[in-house]
């Protein structure tokens, strides 16, 4: 979603009318009020209400201003809890942004703890995107870098000056370290002056810490979710239970934009123990005393269904559709010198069509959602990852007042983009509890539900010709990206500037290669499925393409892959590290054992450079695996040196497995796809040994969530052309070459 | 009526005999460590003990395991699987965690019958569980690394 980072970077630079346009759009509202926090100390929180009304009376700027003292409390126990506005669905946020504050607060990393904030568009909004708390964009620590860091510091300042003024010697002869105040002879916990620091003034900018200082950042701290984790005692969605809950399963149309007809729930309502079936615009619920009283009630509807409106094409056309348009003229998004003229000069052009499949998020916690509406009010409890976007939406679906929506935010069994997005789940759970007001909710998907309701990752075309010097250097590179766009007929429309999406063309318009005529064009093609971010977006794919792409270059050239590279990076110093340290690290250039091939691919994405080396082993039959892969990152300070590694590992992965084996496609319209058995996704026997290395870097840090996800299919697909010197240009790549 | 012991305590259920043990943990016990995935027996985020071996419980009807013992994520407590926990959490192996329960009961199910796992005993004993967040590899070093604790006295 790097998208809506640049999108409200411009909104900041503009005209105060574009902020106010956007902030009408994303109809943004504030929670206000006090916060919804359990007990404890609130650093600050006479500023938090002074912030508050500052904020009311219409200032186009507060609602960007850090608002550091709205994130942590201390109780006289002296555990120190963290507000973590972030959703954590695996990345490990809940570490990462605790580390920050305990930093900057010389907390001792033991008696920290953390919960998830609750929906406020001021105080917990990502600073990336103007007045919207969401998480995406791998922004969570990148945009919290500094406010997280300053908020500690206030807080230790102010237990300083608590300190101080009770021990009466000078604030700047207090010691604090590892979770102890001192001044000679005298010490105490934070929990002593906590309730004396909690009245004082914020600092408005405390200072922060030098780098060389730190203690916890850059160092291999313990995730603070590993115990819940591998007890069964973290509660996800799935796991809520609260006095008189129901469980609702919906029978959904057979594909999007399908709706109902008629319905016969006679035998369905007969059923034992289902409390209620009710419509709602997309779909019929069934609402019942558990999941398998609703699951064999809901068998026993018969509902006819309205498809006029759903796509009656297969992938054959619907690919033939995109190779059409790619064959057209689209619409220009980067032009560099005269990409034409210098292929018609060319001695040899390089041509090359590429093929890209739906994919599906499948994260293994099937999506769900929590709601119990009363009269005036409403509560939900999941995974929420656009708190105030979803708390307007279920404002508007069920009449009740944003500020009486509460939003209970719960550990994501993943999400990988699938739980931020509007107009979908969370309103349907709403338009199904608000039926049956008073009593709690639980609306669950099965896998087969997931898989027909997935938002997709657009499937792709691209057409692409290249040419090279016969000095080795590329001269030209024309390239027609065509592909469903993401945003829009969404209520994110309004964030796509210019004339098309702008995820149909990322990571190639702005290729970090510097090639001196470089053509790129981009065509949205109308298919009707819904489609949506998946970790990386546009990056997932057009990564493979560009790094192929320029594998078939270096070989036009007769040149090393990294060596072929090293030349067009050279003007991109991180590129050409991660790069460089990849290649140190895998012994490129050392020879190999029979049957092994090594490829290599790089690729810069919210803001991180990451290089990844496979090797791939390719038996006589065919048959291949990729039994090691080699990953570089420059992800700025390295906050969490563990996380960024498990990051990466899983960005690989995640991305092998759609490299080797995921695909969603459509018969008529439909989707074939189900369950596990035809979606498969990557298991452990086919996972490779991976080794990370980490640029040591002073740069602010960026995101590591999505970068790691982009390069290994070209990677894979670079060694195996290495192997068998047959470029691939088609997705998945299935399990032989 | 469907008679069989959970997590030690024995459990007299009047219900469907073909409901699924999952939904038995979950919604009548509100054990909710063992987790739905896929319904289907493809995932593995349902796994827990049956008699000491694993099993998919999304898609084992009660009726099946008459006279069992069931042993979930919240009552098993064997040396191997304090090994595999332990093991679990120095390697900080969780994401998400959401499969972590069942992972975790098909890891303790192979170190209580195979002391010294291979990789590829690893990948044959853990291929029936699923990991979107692909810990695998850290899974794979975890099995290893609470294989040593145990010393072989698994």
């Amino acid at each position: 979603m790097n998208f809506l980072k640049r999108q409200t970077i411009q909104a900041q630079q503009n005209s105060r009318s574009s902020a106010l346009s956007r902030r009408t759009f994303l109809q943004a509202v504030s929670a206000g009020g006090g916060l919804l926090l359990g007990s404890g100390f609130l650093i600050g929180s006479a500023s938090v209400a002074a912030a508050d009304k500052s904020i009311a009376a219409a200032s186009t700027t507060a609602a960007d201003a850090p608002v550091f003292n709205a994130f942590l409390k201390i109780t006289p126990d002296s555990k120190v809890t963290m507000i973590v506005k972030h959703l954590d669905m695996g990345q490990g946020v809940s570490t990462g942004l605790t580390s920050l504050v305990a930093e900057e607060l010389d907390a001792s990393w033991e008696q920290m703890q953390w919960e998830f904030a609750p929906a406020d568009n001021h105080r917990y909004n990502n600073l990336f995107w103007g007045p919207t708390q969401g998480t995406g964009g791998s922004s969570s620590i990148a945009n919290s870098w500094m406010q997280l860091r300053e908020a500690g510091a206030a807080a230790r300042a102010m237990l300083v000056a608590a300190a101080a003024a009770e021990w009466k010697v000078p604030a700047e002869e207090i010691r604090v370290s590892n979770g102890i105040i001192s001044h000679g002879t005298r010490s105490s916990n934070f929990g002593a002056f906590a309730a004396k620091a909690s009245l004082l003034p914020v600092p408005q900018k405390p200072a922060v810490k030098d780098p060389k200082d730190f203690q916890l950042i850059g160092k291999t701290i313990p995730r603070k979710d590993s115990n819940e984790k591998t007890s069964g005692k973290a509660i996800y969605t799935q796991d809520i239970q609260l006095p008189g809950m129901l469980t609702a399963l919906v029978a959904y149309p057979p594909q999007v934009f399908g709706k109902v007809k008629k319905v016969n729930a006679a035998k369905a309502k007969a059923s034992p123990g289902v409390v209620a079936v009710v419509e709602f615009p997309r779909g019929v619920a069934v609402v019942a005393e558990n999941f398998w009283a609703a699951k064999k009630a809901r068998e026993l509807l018969k509902i006819e269904w309205d498809l006029s409106a759903c796509e009656t094409r297969s992938s054959d056309e619907l690919f033939k559709a995109c190779h059409d348009a790619a064959s057209k003229t689209g619409i220009s998004v980067k032009n560099a010198g005269d990409a034409i003229a210098a292929l018609a000069k060319a001695k040899q052009v390089i041509e090359a069509k590429y093929e890209l499949p739906y994919v599906t998020h499948a994260a293994i916690e099937p999506i769900n959602c929590v709601v119990k509406v009363e009269k005036n009010s409403c509560e939900l409890w999941f995974a929420c990852q656009m708190p105030t976007i979803d708390q307007q939406q279920v404002a508007a679906a069920t009449g009740i007042k944003p500020e009486h929506v509460k939003i209970n935010t719960l550990y994501a069994g993943g999400s990988f983009g699938r739980r931020a997005c509007p107009s979908d789940y969370v309103v349907d759970a709403a338009n199904i509890a608000k039926q049956i007001p008073g009593r709690a909710v639980k609306m669950l998907w099965t896998r087969e539900d997931e898989i027909l309701n997935a938002r997709y990752r657009p499937m792709a075309v691209h057409h692409i010709r290249g040419a090279v010097s016969s000095r080795g250097k590329v001269v030209a590179w024309q390239h027609h990206a065509v592909a469903q766009a993401i945003l829009r007929g969404t209520p994110f429309e309004g964030f796509i500037q210019g004339e098309v999406d702008g995820t149909v063309a990322e990571g190639i318009e702005d290729m970090h290669y510097t090639i001196p005529n470089l053509q790129v064009q981009a065509t949205e093609i109308p298919i009707k499925v819904s489609t949506l971010w998946w970790r990386s977006v546009g990056h997932s794919g057009n990564a493979f393409v560009v790094e192929t792409f320029i594998d078939q270059l270096a070989k036009a050239a007769n040149k090393d892959p990294v060596v072929f590279r090293r030349k067009l990076l050279a003007d991109t110093p991180r590129a050409l590290g991660v790069l460089n340290l990849a290649a140190e690290k895998s012994a490129w250039g050392n020879s190999l054992p029979e049957g092994v091939a090594r490829g290599i691919a790089v690729h810069k994405s919210f803001g991180t450079w990451v290089a990844q080396v496979a090797e791939v082993r390719v038996k006589d039959d065919g048959s291949f695996k990729v039994e090691r892969v080699v990953c570089a990152v420059d992800c700025g300070v390295a906050v969490n040196p563990d996380v960024i590694r498990a990051q990466m590992e899983g960005g690989i992965g995640m991305g092998l497995s759609a490299a080797l084996g995921e695909a969603i496609t459509l018969k008529k319209g439909v989707v074939e796809q189900s369950n596990f058995h035809n979606y498969p996704l990557l298991r452990i026997d086919a996972m490779p040994k991976v080794e990370v290395h980490i640029v040591p870097s002073a740069e602010m840090p960026s995101g590591v969530g999505e970068p790691g996800l982009p390069p290994i299919a070209g990677a894979v697909a670079n060694a195996l052309f290495a192997a068998t010197g047959k470029p691939l240009t088609k997705l998945p790549l299935g399990n032989k070459v | 009526m469907i008679s069989l012991t959970i997590n030690g305590k024995k459990r007299k259920l009047d219900m469907d005999p073909n409901t699924p043990l999952l939904w038995v943990l979950r919604d009548k016990l509100h054990m909710t460590g063992t987790k739905l995935g896929c319904g289907m027996a493809l995932c593995g985020a349902c796994t827990v003990h049956m008699n000491g071996s694993p099993v998919r419980s999304c898609s084992l009807p009660i009726s099946a395991a008459e006279g069992a013992k069931i042993e979930t994520i919240e009552g098993i407590n064997s040396p191997a699987f304090q090994a595999v926990q332990q093991a679990w959490r120095e390697l900080d192996v969780v994401q998400c965690g959401y499969c972590q329960s069942g992972q975790i009961m098909s890891a303790t199910a192979l170190l209580q019958t195979n002391k010294n796992p291979t990789d590829a005993d690893i990948d044959t004993a853990m291929s029936g569980n699923l990991c979107r967040c692909a810990t695998y590899h850290r899974i794979r070093g975890a099995i290893h690394q609470a294989a040593d604790k145990l010393g072989g006295k698994a």
